[in-house]
């Protein structure tokens, strides 16, 4: 077990993150989109790529790939009642859970997770897995995410077209 | 001495010009009966030639519901290949890309080369006198390319490709006009799946109709020049041509319809006006440079190609049909191979946009898709309409049954063409 992980168990800094990343899934879960948004520094990222492997997302199709200006656009779509997929979309229900930490400091956290979403709609459960990466700026106005990355388990095949945020 | 005569079900009868029956979307049979009179008789779209760059690449996808392989092999010769070993049945390549020198079952390691020929089996000693490996190449699809769009039928006696295409062929040209000169890339695909069937996709492709009333959202969150650009549900200019063999072309934005012809009366969208910037600082003359801008979001029409392709304003829409109710759809983005770099990002960003399961349109798209397979078995039997505009309907210079494009034009060649594969007997 590396040192950073078994720091991570016990360091108050990386439970405030963790407590962020949980309280980012309740938001998504309540669709709390404004709620959800505020939670973002305004130089985040937040990215679902197509490739497992790459960092270089500039340069890459992904699902999603939003700064401040996009989120906002999409914040406005989920909510402005003219999208009828967010209208009808699944209720859900995610369980963020297998943290590790690959960075601690006193004012960045670095978070990976696991999280596992179950979705319904229609009659229908569907599960999407995935692979999380945060990067938290501590700050005593408030914790922030700079950079939310979502590695789909599936992401180079089939999705199914959502309603709602991963 | 009697007979039962059992009649073949005429599914052909389902369709009738301006109307089609509901049970073409629910009907197990019908789909069976689609795989062997359609995908498995004419020309399906399996790739394009940036797909699989050199020598040894290869792509996995489907024929209908057959799994094949497509191989570009040592003499660049492209092959379409059933993805199934001739011992066993075991696929042979479970890649969705790669390279390879050839492809070996992993059951008894039968191997086969790029272009299908059977070049080794282990152990050869217990097929001697049984097996001459001249016998048992992977089976080959015939493989035709048009302008880097690669076609495989199972069919030997199809027409050419060039003849199946007829008069796509002008429209494919245009389309590949956005490249500006540079040969034409894939650079990413969104893939997804909706609970409906596969003509519910084909039908949405040359749709217009639908287009100001589901993607509401999207014309919100785009600028203004954009949104004025996809505004034609009151331009006399914006057109659906049939084309004939099920193929049509809908013209949202007439004045890319030919991105060679520019009148100079369009202004810049100022949100490219970072990119303007870069190119004139790195000396590039201004009317290419305007030239790249006009193309930044494709073509300005949609032509669809039966019965799974489109080449789609600014990418490539396939559908490959899963079954009778799941329908999977790729979007392929496009870009210069060659070129700024940063034109093909900014294409990305626009692609990322509106496409892919978390687009701002395709789940808006799959929502209305999902609802149609529901909904249309409530009553299987009653008719699906696609007659919008069969009265101002008029035939245009070239020959082609022409109406705005908001009307149902397309959709009515797509099913002709469907009545007459599924009436063959």
């Amino acid at each position: 077990m590396s040192d950073t992980l078994t720091l991570g168990l016990t360091d108050t800094r990386v439970l405030r993150a963790i407590e962020l990343v949980w309280t980012e899934a309740t938001l998504l879960d309540a669709k709390d989109y404004l709620g959800w948004e505020a939670l973002y520094t305004d130089d985040a990222m937040y990215v679902i790529p197509i490739d497992p492997n790459t960092n270089d997302h500039e340069t890459s199709l992904n699902m999603v790939y939003d700064d401040k200006r996009m989120r906002r656009l999409r914040v406005e779509r989920m909510t402005q009642g003219y999208a009828p997929s967010a209208v009808a979309a699944a209720r859900t229900v995610r369980i963020v859970s297998r943290f590790t930490v690959a960075e601690v400091s006193d004012t960045v956290v670095t978070l990976r997770s696991a999280q596992i979403l179950n979705s319904f709609k229609r009659n229908a459960f569907a599960t999407v897995g995935a692979e999380l990466t945060h990067r938290i700026e501590l700050s005593p106005e408030g914790d922030k995410i700079a950079l939310k990355v979502a590695r789909l388990i599936d992401s180079e095949d089939a999705v199914s077209a959502s309603g709602f945020l991963v | 001495m009697t007979s039962i005569e059992t009649a073949a079900p005429r599914f052909g009868d389902l369709a009738a010009g301006d109307r089609v029956a509901g049970q073409l979307y629910t009907d197990p049979e019908i789909f069976a009966e689609e795989m062997k009179k359609i995908f498995y008789r004419t020309w399906v779209w399996v790739a394009h030639e940036s797909e699989i760059p050199e020598a040894g690449s290869f792509k996995t996808t489907q024929v209908g519901d057959q799994p094949v392989i497509v191989t570009r092999d040592r003499k660049n010769t492209f092959n379409t290949l059933l993805n199934r070993c001739r011992h066993r049945g075991a696929t042979v390549c479970d890649q969705r890309t790669g390279k390879a020198n050839g492809f070996t079952c992993p059951y008894h390691n039968w191997s086969y080369t790029l272009d299908g020929r059977l070049r080794g089996i282990p152990y050869p000693d217990g097929y001697e006198g049984v097996v001459d490996k001249n016998d048992y190449p992977l089976q080959k699809l015939r493989t035709e390319s048009y302008l880097g769009m690669i076609w495989a039928t199972f069919n030997a006696d199809a027409e050419p490709l060039e003849d199946f295409l007829g008069d796509a062929k002008l429209w494919m040209e245009r389309f590949l006009k956005q490249s500006n000169g540079h040969p034409t890339k894939v650079l990413g695909s969104h893939k997804f799946r909706f609970r409906g069937n596969w003509k519910i996709q084909l039908e949405n492709t040359t749709d217009g109709y639908h287009f100001p009333m589901v993607h509401k959202s999207w014309m919100a969150s785009v600028d203004a020049e954009t949104a004025n650009m996809m505004s034609f549900m009151d331009d006399p200019a914006a057109e659906t041509h049939a084309l004939g063999n099920g193929h049509s072309v809908a013209i949202m934005a007439a004045s890319h319809a030919d991105l060679d012809i520019d009148d100079g009366t369009e202004e810049i969208q100022p949100r490219f006006q970072h990119l303007v910037d870069e190119l004139v600082a790195a000396g590039e003359p201004m009317d290419r440079v305007r030239r790249y801008m006009r193309s930044m979001h494709g073509c300005g029409f949609n032509l669809n190609m039966f019965p799974n392709v489109a080449m789609s304003s600014s990418f490539f829409r396939i559908l490959v049909p899963i079954s009778v109710d799941v329908t999977e759809v790729w979007h392929m983005a496009i870009g210069m191979d060659g070129g700024p770099e940063s034109i093909n990002r900014e294409r990305l960003r626009i692609h990322e946009h509106f496409q892919g399961p978390f687009g701002f349109g395709s789940p808006d798209d799959a929502e209305g898709w999902d609802r149609v397979q529901i909904g249309a078995g409530g009553n299987p039997t009653m008719p699906i309409l696609v007659n919008r505009g069969e009265g101002r309907e008029r035939i245009s210079d070239e020959g082609w049954p022409t109406a705005h494009v908001t009307d149902e034009t397309g959709m009515r060649e797509s099913y002709s063409m469907w009545k007459k594969m599924m009436s063959d007997v």
